[in-house]
């Protein structure tokens, strides 16, 4: 029997196998491999009555456009902005948490604690950016009512209606939904350390907080390392939703981020090339960051394993 | 300085004693942020319209109403979208459990032909998208925009999901379909009756994040339904709630009429607040009883990557 026919034979064996997966196949073209030939919009000026064939065939020019566009540079400097800053404070609120809280005696408190904090990721970001307008809000706020009754500040200050302090909201919006959550996985990480060095730390008489540092802290590195590279790898995805919501039409400066450009000009405006043009510009920068990054996440993985 | 933290009070030091204090009331201080915004909410909604404009209410109503409530269950585009938001949930959950399970199980063997590639072309997608703008035109070509399939079949396939499922498969036994197989049981029978079953923990973490995911979603009401009243969602209509009020500070929430009676009774802000628990409160049931699925599941998809 040749090797066509033995694999011939093999595929009629697995009949239902393919049955089970080619319309799963056939759907994911439908649905993630066929619209990437509407990537063909951005090198055209497309006119939906006319159709890809219809449509005049103008190059690079959306790009030429876009990149000259002062509106689009300062969306993708939102971005950046937001997006790293969400990234940054989220690590370093998640670990801090995962760490006092691994240091809290009490079960009861511990477990109260947890659950609550994980609450808040499963609310939608709308009802998320609706507490976070009526907790900012000047009119009896709960933000503005502690500050003033500690005397920070003496007359409420307008959160949400100052561009200076748009990108602080989002992150600490951010911070509010998700801190709880991504602590999971420290928590995890950090229950998962060998016992035996907390003890060997302590004979040395080491305090608590070297302990942390020296020991704990250590213990979640690598966890910390991967997941910081996977995140930062979807790091133009993670704005959108609060930034959408929140930012008013006074805030469009600071709010705006790629993913409402795309949404503004395609949808509002109807210039659907410029639009796809802007979406193929921050797919592909997703892209290298997803490979560049995962590439020094492996060589990391190694240097560790040496 | 040292010496003073090494003070003994009774069976602990003072350092340990002064850290445990403070910790203790950082946590306390985090969890009542977390909570508060939420339980605020709760009294606004439950305490009467017009007393709520007074301000001043934080943990309790000061003058107990349901009358927020009432109007929003009485408003007809309400119930349209609690039976919208309840029946996306529904089958999306089913059939995304269902068709990731069956790819995952279809990955899992190793004797399937071309696996190395079937795998990558489902993860392929993962990475790129094509975006807005071409995902629009599909949905439009497929005739999709304003009908109810637009909630259940775009959203079908997710890879993340299938990873999950599929390395939860990999570590069961191969004695368990090895038998069965040489029973004469076909694949589609070892997938339904001996796979699926052993896979319930997974497939809880999986059905979880799907409904939770159904549960919460506007976006796609907001980009190819929104001319159709008939498929509104709560989200979706708790988003135009919330767009009113951002844009207008004090609008007076138009789609619960507009005349003077009612507008003295319900403001924009209780019936925000009353929306919000009604959106919220499918989550806040199920919360407590699969935390643990939630929290396995977080481990397990970073584990497993």
């Amino acid at each position: 029997m040749s090797k066509m026919q033995k694999t011939l034979k093999r595929l009629a064996g697995q009949k239902v196998l393919f049955l089970m997966i080619l319309p799963c196949m056939i759907y994911t073209f439908i649905f993630s491999y066929y619209p990437l030939s509407g990537w063909i919009m951005a090198f055209q000026n497309y006119k939906p009555a006319k159709g890809y064939s219809g449509s005049t065939f103008v190059g690079l020019d959306q790009f030429k456009f876009l990149f000259q566009d002062i509106e689009f540079w300062r969306s993708v400097r939102n971005t950046l902005a937001m997006s790293l800053m969400n990234l940054v404070f989220s690590f370093v609120f998640a670990i801090v948490f995962a760490l006092l809280l691994n240091e809290i005696k009490s079960l009861g408190l511990k477990r109260i604690t947890q659950t609550v904090s994980y609450l808040p990721h499963f609310l939608s970001w709308i009802i998320v950016c609706s507490l976070v307008s009526n907790m900012l809000s000047t009119n009896d706020g709960m933000v503005n009512n502690f500050l003033m009754a500690i005397g920070l500040i003496d007359k409420p200050v307008l959160w949400l209606g100052e561009q200076k302090y748009f990108w602080w909201v989002t992150t600490f919006s951010n911070v509010w939904k998700e801190t709880g959550w991504n602590s999971i996985i420290y928590i995890a990480a950090i229950s998962g350390i060998d016992q035996a060095l907390y003890e060997a730390a302590e004979l040395d008489g080491a305090s608590r907080f070297q302990k942390m540092w020296h020991v704990t802290l250590p213990g979640i590195r690598s966890t910390i390392v991967v997941l910081l590279i996977m995140n930062l790898g979807w790091v133009l995805n993670a704005s959108f939703e609060v930034p959408y919501i929140l930012g008013s039409g006074l805030l469009q400066d600071v709010s705006q981020t790629i993913d409402i450009f795309v949404l503004k000009y395609g949808m509002s405006i109807g210039n659907y090339s410029l639009a796809t043009a802007a979406g193929i510009f921050k797919s592909v920068i997703s892209l290298l960051l997803v490979f560049g990054t995962n590439a020094v996440a492996n060589k990391l993985g190694e240097n560790s394993l040496m | 300085m040292k010496n003073f933290w090494r003070i003994r009070v009774g069976k602990h030091n003072l350092g340990d004693l002064t850290f445990h204090t403070v910790n203790g009331i950082v946590m306390i201080f985090i969890a009542v942020i977390m909570i508060y915004p939420f339980w605020n909410t709760i009294a606004v909604s439950f305490n009467d319209a017009q007393d709520t404009l007074r301000g001043g209410i934080t943990l309790f109503p000061r003058a107990f109403s349901t009358y927020s409530y009432e109007s929003v269950f009485k408003n007809k585009l309400m119930g349209t979208a609690a039976v919208n938001s309840v029946l996306r949930t529904v089958l999306s959950t089913v059939f995304g459990v269902l068709v990731g399970s069956m790819i995952a199980y279809v990955l899992s063997r190793r004797e399937l032909i071309g696996r190395k590639f079937i795998t990558a072309y489902f993860l392929v997608t993962m990475y790129i998208s094509a975006g807005l703008i071409p995902t629009y035109f599909l949905i439009k070509n497929l005739g999709m925009l304003n009908s109810f399939a637009v909630y259940i079949v775009p959203g079908l396939v997710s890879v993340y999901n299938i990873i999950v499922i599929k390395s939860f498969m990999q570590s069961l036994p191969d004695s368990l379909t090895e038998a069965a197989m040489v029973d004469g049981a076909g694949h589609f029978r070892c997938y339904w009756q001996i796979v699926l079953p052993c896979c319930k923990p997974v497939l809880a973490t999986v059905a979880l994040w799907c409904a939770v995911g159904a549960w919460n979603q506007w976006f796609d009401t907001f980009l190819y339904a929104s001319g159709a009243d008939h498929l509104t969602t709560l989200q979706y209509e708790m988003m135009k709630l919330l767009s009113s009020a951002m844009q207008s500070g004090r609008d007076n929430s138009s789609i619960f009429g507009n005349n003077q009676q009612m507008a003295d009774t319900i403001t924009p802000t209780s019936i925000r607040a009353a929306v919000t628990i009604v959106a919220s409160v499918p989550i806040l049931v199920v919360y407590p009883f699969m935390q643990k699925y939630f929290v396995k599941g977080v481990t397990l998809g970073a584990t497993k990557e």
